[in-house]
C-alpha cells in the first residue's frame, strides 16, 4: 500500500509527493493518502507486521515511504504498554494502561514523526533537516541527523528548559534560540522554509512527519491483541499526534485488523496554553490563539494548526478537552511517578491529571479500557518537581540514621490532581 | 501610505513570481484588498466571506493581527505585513 499522492484536507486537491504542506488552492493543509488496502488480506497484513522490527518499521505498509525504510535510524517505538493498576485504583477505575513514550531513544514520542520525516527527506535527496521546535523535537532532529549523518538546524524559543537545550546540543547540531515563543518560533521557520532547500520536518515535511504518530496507536492496538481500547486520554499541543493516534485506529479499523470503533478521544492541556480546551468548552470550531504561560513548555503551542481537527474529533468520538493548572500538572507527575514508577515530563503531567479529573467528575465508566499517552522523560523538566519533596541529611552513623530517618513521620499521601 | 506585504512561496504562482508587494491602505484590511487589485488570484485563495480563510495567519511586525484588532487593525507608512500558512509546526 504504497503512499499515491498529497491530498488536501479541505478542498481535497491531490498534489505528487513532494516536500508540501499547504494546498495552493485554499491554503489548507496536505495530507498522505495511500493506495487502496481494500485488495489485501488482514491476515496477510498482520503477519506482515508480526515479521517486522521491534521499531516503528513493522508498519511500514501504512507508513509514507517508497522504498525501505533507511538503516541508519535510530530504532523509534516499540515502547512499552504498561498496565497501571495502581494508578488504577487511586482513581477508582478499572483498568488502565500507560503508553510511555518517554522510553524512545531520545525519550520522547518525537522519535517516531522524525524517523518518518527524515526517512522521507532522504527519499527525496535532502542533506539538511530542520525544525521549529518546543525542544523534543529538537533533541530528536539532533539526534536522528547524526545518526544518519545529515546536517540539521534546530529552532527553538530561548526560555527552554536547558536539559533540553543540553540534551540536543550533544549531537552537534546548530541550535538557534529565538528570543519569543514558540509561536514566534513557527512564524520564523515557516518564512525560512520558503527560502531554503531543507526539510523542515514539521513545516514542509509535516504530511510525512504527522504520518509517524499512527504508529502509537498500531502499537497499542497490537499490544493489546489487536484491540481497540475504549479510550484514549493524550495530550494537544499543535493537535496533530492526537488526531493520528485516531487516525491510525480508524485504518485498521478499515483494513479489518481491528473490530470495533475510534476510542473516546479525550484531549489535555496546560490552563497556561488551552486555545484547544478552550473553544471546545465554548462549542467553537475554530481556536482563538493564546500567548502561552505555562510550566508545560512542550505543549506550548498558542496557535494549534490542527486545532479544528481535534475538535472534531473529540466531539464525533464523544470525548472532550480539558485544561489543567500548573499545581494540577505537578500533582499528576507525582502521582503517576509514585503509581506506576514512571517519571514524565510536564506534558505527561498534564495528561495525568486530565485522566485524574475524568474520572473524579465520573466521566470515565468503571468499566472502561482506558490508555493515557504519555510522550516523554521527566529528567528533562527537572524544574517541576523541584522542592516538592525532602532529603533527610544526616552524619554517617548508624545513631544519626535511627535518630533521624526512622523517627520521621511517614510522609504523607499526595492528594490525586 | 506604503505598505509592504511578504507573499509566502505557495501563493508566488498568483503574484508572478514576486515575494512581496507594495500598496496603500489605512487597515490590513485596506491592505489586503489593495493586494487583491493587484494580484486578483490571491483574493479567492486567502480569502473567505469578508474575512480570510481558516487556515491563513497574517502579521503585522510579527505579531499575529488576532491578538490586535484583526482586519481593522491600523497600519502606518513602513509596516511589513506579513501572510503564512497556518498549518506548520507541532
Amino acid at each position: 500500500m504504497p503512499p499515491e499522492s498529497l491530498t488536501c484536507k479541505e478542498c481535497h486537491t491531490v498534489y505528487p509527493l513532494d516536500a508540501s504542506y499547504v494546498c495552493e488552492r485554499c491554503f489548507g493543509p496536505l495530507e498522505v493518502t495511500y493506495a487502496s488496502r481494500a485488495d489485501v488480506e488482514a491476515a496477510e497484513l498482520r503477519r506482515r507486521i508480526q515479521a517486522g522490527p521491534h521499531s516503528i518499521w513493522r508498519y511500514r505498509d501504512f507508513l509514507p515511504l517508497t522504498s525501505p525504510p533507511p538503516r541508519d535510524t535510530l530504532p523509534a517505538g516499540w515502547t512499552p504498554l504498561l498496565r497501571a493498576d495502581r494508578l488504577a485504583e487511586r482513581l477508582g477505575l478499572r483498568e488502565v494502561w500507560i503508553k510511555n513514550d518517554a522510553a524512545n531513544p531520545t525519550h520522547s514520542f518525537k522519535d517516531r514523526v522524525v524517523a518518518v520525516a527524515l526517512a522521507r527527506a532522504k527519499e527525496l535527496g535532502y542533506h539538511t533537516i530542520a525544525c521549529a521546535s518546543t525542544g523534543n523535537l529538537a533533541n530528536a532532529v539532533a539526534a536522528h541527523a547524526a545518526a544518519a549523518g545529515l546536517d540539521s538546524y534546530v529552532f527553538i524559543p530561548s526560555d527552554l528548559e536547558e536539559q533540553k537545550i543540553l540534551a540536543t546540543g550533544v549531537y552537534g547540531t546548530t541550535i538557534v534560540a529565538v528570543r519569543g515563543n514558540y509561536d514566534d518560533v513557527n512564524r520564523l521557520c515557516t518564512e525560512v522554509s520558503g527560502e531554503r532547500e531543507w526539510a523542515f520536518v514539521n513545516i514542509n515535511f509535516r504530511p510525512y512527519y504527522a504520518e509517524g504518530s499512527k504508529t502509537i496507536a498500531y502499537e497499542i492496538a497490537e499490544q493489546l491483541g489487536w484491540q481497540v481500547p475504549d479510550r484514549i486520554v493524550g495530550p494537544i499541543a499543535s493537535g496533530s499526534q492526537f488526531t493520528k493516534i485516531a487516525r491510525g485506529f480508524e485504518e485498521w479499523i478499515e483494513v479489518g485488523l481491528l473490530a470495533g470503533a475510534v476510542p473516546t478521544m479525550n484531549g489535555a492541556q496546560a490552563e497556561g496554553c488551552s486555545p484547544v480546551a478552550t473553544a471546545f468548552a465554548a462549542g467553537q470550531d475554530v481556536c482563538r490563539p493564546v500567548k502561552p504561560d505555562t510550566i508545560a513548555k512542550s505543549l506550548a503551542i498558542g496557535n494549534p494548526a490542527d486545532g479544528p481537527y481535534a475538535l472534531d474529533l473529540a466531539r464525533r468520538t464523544g470525548g472532550g478537552i480539558d485544561a489543567v493548572t500548573d499545581e494540577e500538572i505537578k500533582a499528576g507527575i507525582r502521582l503517576l511517578a509514585e503509581t506506576t514508577g514512571i517519571f514524565t515530563e510536564t506534558a505527561g503531567g498534564v495528561t495525568t491529571a486530565v485522566l485524574a479529573k475524568l474520572a473524579e467528575r465520573g466521566d470515565i465508566d468503571p468499566g472502561e479500557r482506558v490508555v493515557a499517552i504519555i510522550t516523554g522523560e521527566g529528567l528533562k523538566t527537572l524544574d517541576a518537581v523541584r522542592g516538592t519533596f525532602e532529603t533527610v541529611e544526616i552524619e554517617p552513623s548508624y545513631d544519626a540514621f535511627e535518630a533521624s530517618v526512622e523517627a520521621r513521620p511517614a510522609p504523607a499521601q499526595p492528594v490525586a490532581a | 501610505m506604503a505598505i509592504v506585504v511578504k507573499i509566502p512561496t505557495q501563493l508566488r504562482a498568483a503574484t508572478g513570481g514576486a515575494s512581496s508587494a507594495s500598496v496603500e491602505g489605512g487597515t490590513v484590511g485596506e491592505v489586503l484588498d489593495a493586494l487583491y487589485e493587484q494580484f486578483g488570484e490571491l483574493r479567492e485563495r486567502i480569502a473567505d466571506d469578508g474575512g480570510l480563510r481558516r487556515f491563513v495567519n497574517v502579521y503585522i511586525g510579527g505579531e499575529d493581527i488576532r491578538f490586535l484588532e484583526g482586519l481593522e487593525t491600523p497600519v502606518e507608512d513602513g509596516d511589513e505585513v506579513t501572510i503564512l500558512p497556518a498549518v506548520a509546526g507541532g
